[in-house]
């Protein structure tokens, strides 16, 4: 009983302290009014992470970063799903098929459709498609497609849209008259997770040195800032290219992706170790540090059960500003042809497919891939500047 | 100063050691060697390389000896300025990797300048109006800039020059004018194809540094010394120019430092996509062809060239600003 009594009272002074402060309107008894006492209540019971929360969802454009990043990854478990074809699925009489205009509303009603195609050919051979505004292909909800694997679990063979008679193609085909949206679809699933991947592998060493690093100092310090320093001397890109020019092109998918991941952490990590020997050598100090090494605690156990998890706030924040170059330095690679190659199908892969600027000019949609990449740099952006300032929730 | 200068270099010996010997166990990774390729090479072409050159270089590298021997002789050519042969461009590596690293320095170097040109009034501009509709327009446009690196902007500069303005705007010259004698024409042009990749390898910096420029510019501008400037009653352009900027700039010098490893790295790719002749282009052909000695080269110059300009960029810190000590 006296405990709580000793908690509302230093609850009290938290309020007058927070309205002295605060210039908060006292009422004619002095109290400070009810609502506003109970928004401090919250605020002085919440725990760090609410704070936390409570701060991000405050910054609309970290908050909407957030939002596309989710809806991203969404798509990356079920792009199967949302897909209307699949990956390779070629429409040979529709090649370079400008993006069809979706109508919402049919006879007052919601039924989306596209119209049928006119195909014509014209003096020069060129393909020229308009559309036939007789025929209309109504858009199907959950229609049978090709089969496949639900989360690599559940087979079916329904798809969110598609239609029984006829192309439905709403960001237009490419070369073979493969369904870009399809594609950039099934793209986002190497590009998004080999960001993911990348970016994990990098916090493992980076984490585990970095803290290792500003936690012992000394030698072991100054020789993982040497090596740092050394990778650090090489230029990144330059870098890159010249260790995937190593791999084999006849090595199967799963190698590739894995061995390209591999690569790009080899410079990522140097960087998320930096930024975590920094916070941890301010941390080291800590009362919390020195008592948990006065009961006894291995150094194993200090930096694993105190050190990284006080850190965990700053990994977050700093993984996720290392996502975009993750991303962008798989895209670059196998749009110069030395990351991944066909038949992984990444948004880099779909990039080098455009070729040449030319059909860039002719054929402007199958550059929708750079679209998306750019979507998602500019999101996660976004959200890791917001998480950035929410991660420390008691600075306005 | 120069003993710290000394010393630096001396201490930057170990470091080139080092990167050679992993620069020379990188471009062995690929499979197959240098020796096989250039036989298969020789037999697609019908006898483009005679044999007697392959002779020759495997003697010279020691091609068919274990890895440290290859590893010595290449190194031992260096004090000779011999780096090496280039297979498929049959001369020495060397030449041709200072012409394209002078063309890297040259496009890096401007892209530096247009930084520091738009970025400090930028952020003065933002730090005087904070808050203004101009200061969140500039910010966001930094922003933007920060976010989309060069390879984006290179293929959206591309995008924009054939559908907009419908010439290619890559490469070094147009068409018409790369066999032409050097007049003021050409050399326009030349201008005019030298602008885009300063322009897209710069942007990403110039943000960098407006942001920062901004806050220190901001930091100053609440120190007592500017308080007591305007209250002696100098004009607030004084105040702002002669005071709070000329403080607030000094650390610039070590942001852009840290810039300039982006930069190298960024302009191979911003090369390949533009088609310019930077260190870029050339790279990624060695490497897909493995020739080792071209690509090797080329990765331990850039070292070398990120290595010196980190050490410029303190010697210039030191330089400008008389508080740090060096020892």
């Amino acid at each position: 009983m006296k405990n709580l009594q000793d908690c509302s009272e230093a609850l009290e002074k938290v309020y007058e302290q927070y309205a002295t402060t605060h210039d908060i309107a006292e009422d004619s008894e002095g109290s400070i009014a009810l609502t506003e006492r109970r928004r401090l209540e919250s605020i002085y019971a919440a725990s760090q992470w609410q704070l936390i929360w409570r701060k991000f969802v405050r910054n609309r454009v970290a908050l909407v970063g957030g939002i596309v990043i989710a809806m991203y990854y969404l798509a990356v478990l079920f792009a199967q799903f949302i897909a209307p074809y699949s990956l390779t699925e070629r429409f040979g009489k529709y090649i370079y098929l400008p993006p069809q205009r979706v109508h919402f509303l049919h006879d007052g009603k919601f039924r989306p459709y596209v119209y049928d195609i006119n195909l014509e050919i014209d003096e020069d051979l060129r393909k020229i498609y308009t559309p036939d505004l007789e025929k209309v292909i109504p858009i199907k909800f959950f229609v049978h497609g090709e089969p496949y694997k639900l989360l690599g679990l559940l087979e079916t063979d329904i798809h969110l849209f598609g239609s029984d008679d006829g192309i439905v193609s709403i960001l237009g085909t490419d070369r073979q008259g493969r369904d870009m949206f399809s594609r950039i679809l099934f793209g986002s699933q190497i590009s998004l997770t080999i960001g993911l991947v990348g970016v994990l592998l990098s916090l493992t060493f980076g984490s585990v040195l970095g803290v290792v690093s500003g936690y012992y100092g000394g030698r072991v310090d100054n020789l993982i800032q040497r090596s740092i320093e050394l990778v650090r001397s090489f230029p990144a890109i330059p870098l890159w290219m010249a260790l995937s020019a190593a791999v084999p092109p006849h090595w199967p998918p799963l190698r590739t992706y894995f061995v390209v991941t591999l690569i790009l952490s080899v410079i990522g990590w140097t960087w998320l170790a930096r930024q975590l020997r920094g916070k941890v050598l301010s941390l080291r100090n800590e009362d919390y540090v020195l008592a948990a090494k006065l009961a006894g605690a291995s150094d194993f156990r200090i930096i694993f059960r105190h050190l990284i998890p006080a850190t965990f706030s700053h990994i977050i924040v700093v993984s996720t500003l290392a996502m975009p170059a993750m991303i962008l330095a798989e895209t670059a690679l196998s749009f110069l042809g030395l990351g991944l190659r066909p038949p992984i199908t990444s948004w880099g892969v779909l990039l080098r497919e455009v070729q040449n600027f030319q059909s860039i000019a002719l054929y402007p949609w199958v550059f929708t891939p750079a679209l998306a990449i750019a979507i998602a740099i500019l999101a996660f952006n976004f959200l890791g500047d917001g998480l950035r300032d929410a991660s420390d929730p008691y600075t306005v | 100063m120069i003993a710290y200068i000394a010393r630096r270099i001396v201490g930057m010996i170990p470091t080139i050691i080092i990167v050679s010997i992993l620069t020379f166990i990188i471009i062995q990774l690929p499979p197959g060697d240098f020796f096989t390729t250039l036989q298969a090479e020789i037999a697609e072409s019908g006898g483009g390389q005679d044999k007697e050159t392959v002779k020759v270089m495997e003697e010279r590298y020691g091609l068919d000896k274990p890895l440290t021997v290859q590893y010595f002789r290449w190194v031992s050519g260096f004090p000779r300025g011999d780096f090496g042969w280039s297979l498929e461009w049959n001369s020495p590596v060397l030449p041709i990797v200072l012409q394209r690293i002078s063309y890297t320095v040259l496009v890096g170097g401007l892209s530096l300048i247009f930084m520091l040109i738009v970025a400090v009034p930028i952020g003065i501009y933002s730090a005087t109006h904070q808050y203004s509709v101009g200061d969140h327009a500039l910010s966001l446009i930094g922003f933007l800039g920060l976010c989309l690196p060069g390879f984006l902007l290179g293929l959206l500069w591309m995008y924009f020059g054939i559908v907009v303005l419908r010439v290619d705007v890559g490469g070094t010259l147009s068409l018409q004018y790369q066999h032409a004698p050097w007049t003021t024409a050409k050399i326009l042009d030349y201008l005019n194809h030298l602008w885009p990749p300063v322009i897209i390898l710069g942007l990403a910096s110039t943000a960098q540094l407006q942001r920062i420029m901004r806050g220190n510019l901001l930091d100053e501008l609440r120190q007592q010394y500017i308080v007591t400037a305007r209250a002696k009653g100098l004009s607030e352009r004084k105040v702002v120019n002669k005071y709070g900027v000329r403080v607030a700039v000094n650390p610039l010098i070590s942001v852009m430092a840290m810039e300039v490893p982006k930069i190298i790295s960024e302009s191979t790719i911003v090369g390949i996509v533009l088609s310019v002749p930077t260190t870029g282009p050339l790279l990624l052909r060695a490497l897909t062809s493995q020739d080792m000695y071209l690509a090797g080269t080329f990765l331990l110059f850039m070292s070398l060239l990120l290595m010196f300009s980190n050490l410029l960029a303190d010697i210039a810190l030191a330089w400008i600003d008389p508080r740090i000590v060096y020892t």
